[in-house]
């Protein structure tokens, strides 16, 4: 019987086809929502993966918010160029104008803004009715109750205590105009799976993510990289050189920074089994108020 | 134990397990949610972060005294934290050196069956908690009922905290013993019995000092080695086309996950509904071509010849099909707040395709804590029933039982959008047997002297509308039967009545009428909305009843 036995990562694989294949057949309009990060990553090469030899039948969209790091934007453009993606770039002009930024404002005034709100809009404007979306249920606890459609109201909200039942792989896609469905197919993949099926496939990730010696400064415990002069100079008077390492990609003020010697993908994933941190305690917004990532995603967040 | 591996084998050995999908169930007390967070922490899954996160949410909500709360790492949202229960299916990952696992995690309370079933839907495995010193209670009748009815093929019976009975071997055999004799009739094929403590960890990962009598495995371990591939139906290939792929002229693929069965290169295969045959040309994936394919594979196949084929149809072997039809019996599960209106017409999503259907019969619902069968007129939240459908289109199926994927559908209701019901194919119905369902409204309409059959149904039934023909005229008898006959052979439903043996004719006439027949009438004449009068002449009575026809 084992010749017909899958592989975890190739059953994951094979789940996450059929999610991503049955969005494209039900749905008018939808999206991909690429954050840069290794999980966008993944679900980018599982959308080729799912309409090969086609092209990828859908546009992707990135929500700039104007902090993000500088060799995300360079990754970004290099690979939308060699793999020819369609690829939307959206952000919160008026907002950006008029100065908005975490040094300023604060995190959580910059991400209800520059993120939130710069999705929320981009999502109007496009119309767009299904959203493909990286998150997997075990990066945080207010996730794992999360469906795989995630039914969002004409508000784009998410309302936990009123989740469709969802069973088997029978999705459910109908809604009304204006309410649409945030589809999350890498919703059972672990950080782990996320580092092997790289590993496996090659799939290129922004440099960030490997150890190198990086211009840091230490606000209030987390290791910040200088990316640009918008650090205002007080902290910069502070910057040091560290060989550090990011784990998950964001706004460079709210993306701490690990000290790191894991320059491969081997070297991370040990560092990752042996580590006494899961993944998300480097996002400073997190920790904003309790129970906050739920906060944000009733209000729309991914 | 400690094998030394670097990372580089640790990363390729990882790349091979397999995955178990597993879901607890276990009602308020039995300690389930303390089981889960020893299987997370003692396969070492656990970051310290959390569990420093863990400490401080301990001193604000915590009911377990001094001990870590491992029952706080998996209650996710903030208002359920404040009720101390968990509410819905959260899903937790955690991997041992053999596999990975995805556990769903379903509460125990009465009006939450509904999360059992969304939770258990895609299990290979479920764990049902007992608390040893209560034994085996309505919940955990009901658990295994649900578990039975969701086909999950092994099942794991936890007697948890062996600690407050002293560990005493009579008291897990009488459990054991009492819920195999709940248990055997419901047809679960693998069940295991696992004497347990989550709190203090005994045979969760390693064997109990304290239980030397139990020579069975460790939950761990049991998991780890419980064979899984065997559970998938490898026998009748089921490809429901998901997607049409046309990137250019010369290729067009039809991309779907093979629902069972195995399919290979140079197979062939028929198209449902069209009965068209082709073969496989090539199995297409990304990462090169295969020879073959099986489930869960999500592939593209091309075939040999230019045949039509949509999303919603399906692929086959031609030597083994599934039931072609429109008319199928199921389990249904309510899972709306809202109670089921059997009037109304719901959609159906079954295998890629979507359609309406309607209810037919309620044959009965089942007590989910005695199984005891009632009958019923309609179904609430959490009910269960055997119902009856039609579905305006045929459907491609097979029984749950034999095969999952093609067994298994949910309803939407088109107002709301909700998914309302679930349901699991038990076999196909042939339509005319079934017995009706009488209401009392339609006994007051009976008491009234009124048909409860109304004329659009017999119209569809018969596929004709009631009529007469009166014919008159001297080859009038010729006439009658002829045309009677041509009617008969092309399926119409026709009576005679000679006037020479009906005396009151008209009256009987225009009562079957009414009632969806086409009468003949020889040797009459009338007037009315539903009469046609036909003059029979001696050697034209074919052309006339010709004619007759083509008016049809």
């Amino acid at each position: 019987m084992s010749e017909y036995k899958l592989t975890h990562l190739k059953e994951l694989e094979a789940e996450s086809i059929h999610i991503i294949r049955e969005v494209v057949a039900e749905f008018e309009n939808p999206v991909m929502l690429y954050s840069i990060g290794k999980d966008s990553s993944v679900m980018v090469r599982l959308a080729e993966k799912a309409f090969y030899p086609g092209k990828v039948p859908f546009p992707l969209m990135h929500i700039d918010s104007k902090w993000k790091f500088k060799e995300m934007i360079e990754f970004r453009d290099k690979y939308a160029k060699e793999y020819d993606w369609d690829l939307i770039v959206e952000s919160n002009m008026k907002a950006f104008q008029e100065g908005v930024g975490p040094f300023t404002h604060g995190s959580k005034v910059h991400t209800d803004l520059m993120k939130t709100q710069a999705l929320l809009n981009a999502l109007d404007k496009y119309k767009f009715d299904a959203a493909f979306g990286g998150a997997r249920r075990d990066e945080e606890k207010s996730r794992a109750k999360e469906r795989i459609y995630s039914f969002r109201d004409k508000f784009h909200q998410w309302d936990p205590k009123n989740q469709r039942p969802e069973l088997w792989n029978l999705y459910n896609a109908r809604v009304h105009k204006g309410e649409s469905i945030r589809v999350f197919p890498l919703s059972n993949w672990t950080e782990l799976d996320i580092w092997q099926y790289i590993r496996m496939e090659n799939i290129p990730i922004v440099p960030l993510y490997f150890a190198k010696e990086r211009p840091i400064v230490n606000i209030d415990g987390n290791l910040i990289l200088v990316d640009d002069e918008r650090m205002p100079q007080e902290y910069r008077d502070k910057m040091e050189m560290k060989k550090v390492r990011f784990r998950t990609l964001g706004c460079y003020p709210l993306t701490g920074a690990v000290e790191s010697e894991a320059d491969t993908i081997e070297k991370i994933v040990e560092e990752m089994m042996t580590t006494t941190k899961s993944e998300r305690t480097t996002r400073v917004i997190d920790f904003d108020q309790d129970a906050s990532m739920e906060q944000k995603k009733r209000e729309g967040y991914f | 134990m400690a094998e030394k591996l670097n990372i580089k084998e640790f990363l390729d050995r990882d790349e091979k397990k397999d995955l178990l999908r597993l879901l607890t169930a276990g009602s308020v007390d039995d300690g389930k949610s303390t089981l889960i967070g020893r299987l997370l922490f003692d396969s070492k899954k656990l970051y310290e972060d959390q569990l420093d996160a863990l400490e401080r949410d301990t001193k604000r909500y915590g009911n377990a005294g001094d001990n870590i709360d491992y029952a706080l790492l998996l209650d996710g949202l903030k208002a359920e934290r404040e009720q101390g229960i968990t509410i819905d299916v959260a899903y937790r990952y955690f991997s041992t050196n053999n596999r990975k696992f995805i556990i769903a995690d379903t509460p125990g309370h009465e009006q939450y069956t509904r999360n059992m079933i969304t939770g258990g839907s895609t299990a290979n495995l479920a764990i049902i908690l007992v608390d040893a010193r209560t034994g085996v209670i309505t919940q955990t009748r009901r658990h295994t009922y649900l578990v039975s009815l969701l086909g999950i093929q092994h099942l794991v019976l936890a007697v948890n905290k062996m600690d407050l009975v002293d560990y005493s071997q009579q008291v897990f055999d009488k459990i054991v013993s009492d819920y195999r004799d709940f248990a055997t009739p419901l047809g679960i094929p693998d069940i295991h019995c696992i004497p347990l403590s989550a709190l203090k960890g005994d045979n969760v990962v390693e064997h109990s000092p304290y239980m030397k009598w139990y020579k069975g495995q460790p939950l761990l371990e049991f998991l780890e080695t419980v064979k899984i591939e065997s559970d998938k139906n490898f026998t009748d290939f089921r490809y429901p086309v998901q997607y049409v792929l046309r990137p250019n002229l010369d290729f067009r693929g039809f991309s779907s996950t093979v629902a069972s069965g195995i399919v290979r290169k140079g197979d062939e295969v028929i198209a449902l509904p069209s009965m068209k045959k082709s073969r496989i040309k090539s199995i297409v994936t990304y990462d090169g071509e295969l020879d073959m394919a099986f489930p869960p594979q999500a592939i593209t196949l091309t075939l040999e010849d230019e045949i039509d084929v949509s999303r919603g149809e399906m692929l086959v072997h031609p030597d083994n099909l599934p039931f072609i039809d429109r008319n199928f019996e199921a389990m249904l599960v309510w899972m709306d707040e809202t109670k089921m209106d059997p009037e109304q017409q719901f959609f159906i999503k079954h295998t890629t395709n979507l359609t309406r259907v309607k209810i037919d019969q309620i044959r009965y619902k089942v007590n989910v804590n005695t199984l005891e069968q009632s009958m019923t007129d309609t179904l609430e939240l959490n009910e269960i029933g055997r119902v009856v459908f039609t579905s305006n289109k045929p459907l491609f199926f097979d029984p749950y039982r034999k095969n999952k994927n093609t067994g298994a559908f949910i309803l939407i209701d088109p107002i709301t959008n909700n998914t309302c019901a679930v349901g699991m194919i038990i076999d196909k119905v042939n339509a005319r047997d079934l017995s009706t369902n009488i209401t009392e409204e339609d006994r007051r309409y009976m008491r009234d002297g009124y048909s409860i059959v109304s004329p659009e149904s017999r119209a569809r039934l018969y596929e004709q509308q009631g009529h007469i023909y009166a014919i008159s005229g001297e080859a009038a008898t010729e006439f009658g039967y002829t045309l009677e006959r041509r009617l008969f052979d092309i399926g119409k439903t026709v009576v005679v009545l000679n006037s020479r043996e009906i005396t009151d004719i008209e009256k009987v006439a225009d009562t079957l009428c009414k009632q969806g027949l086409i009468v003949i009438c020889i040797g009459y004449s009338a007037n009315g909305k539903y009469i046609t009068n036909c003059k029979a002449e001696t050697n034209k009575v074919s052309s006339s009843v010709e004619d007759v026809l083509k008016k049809l």
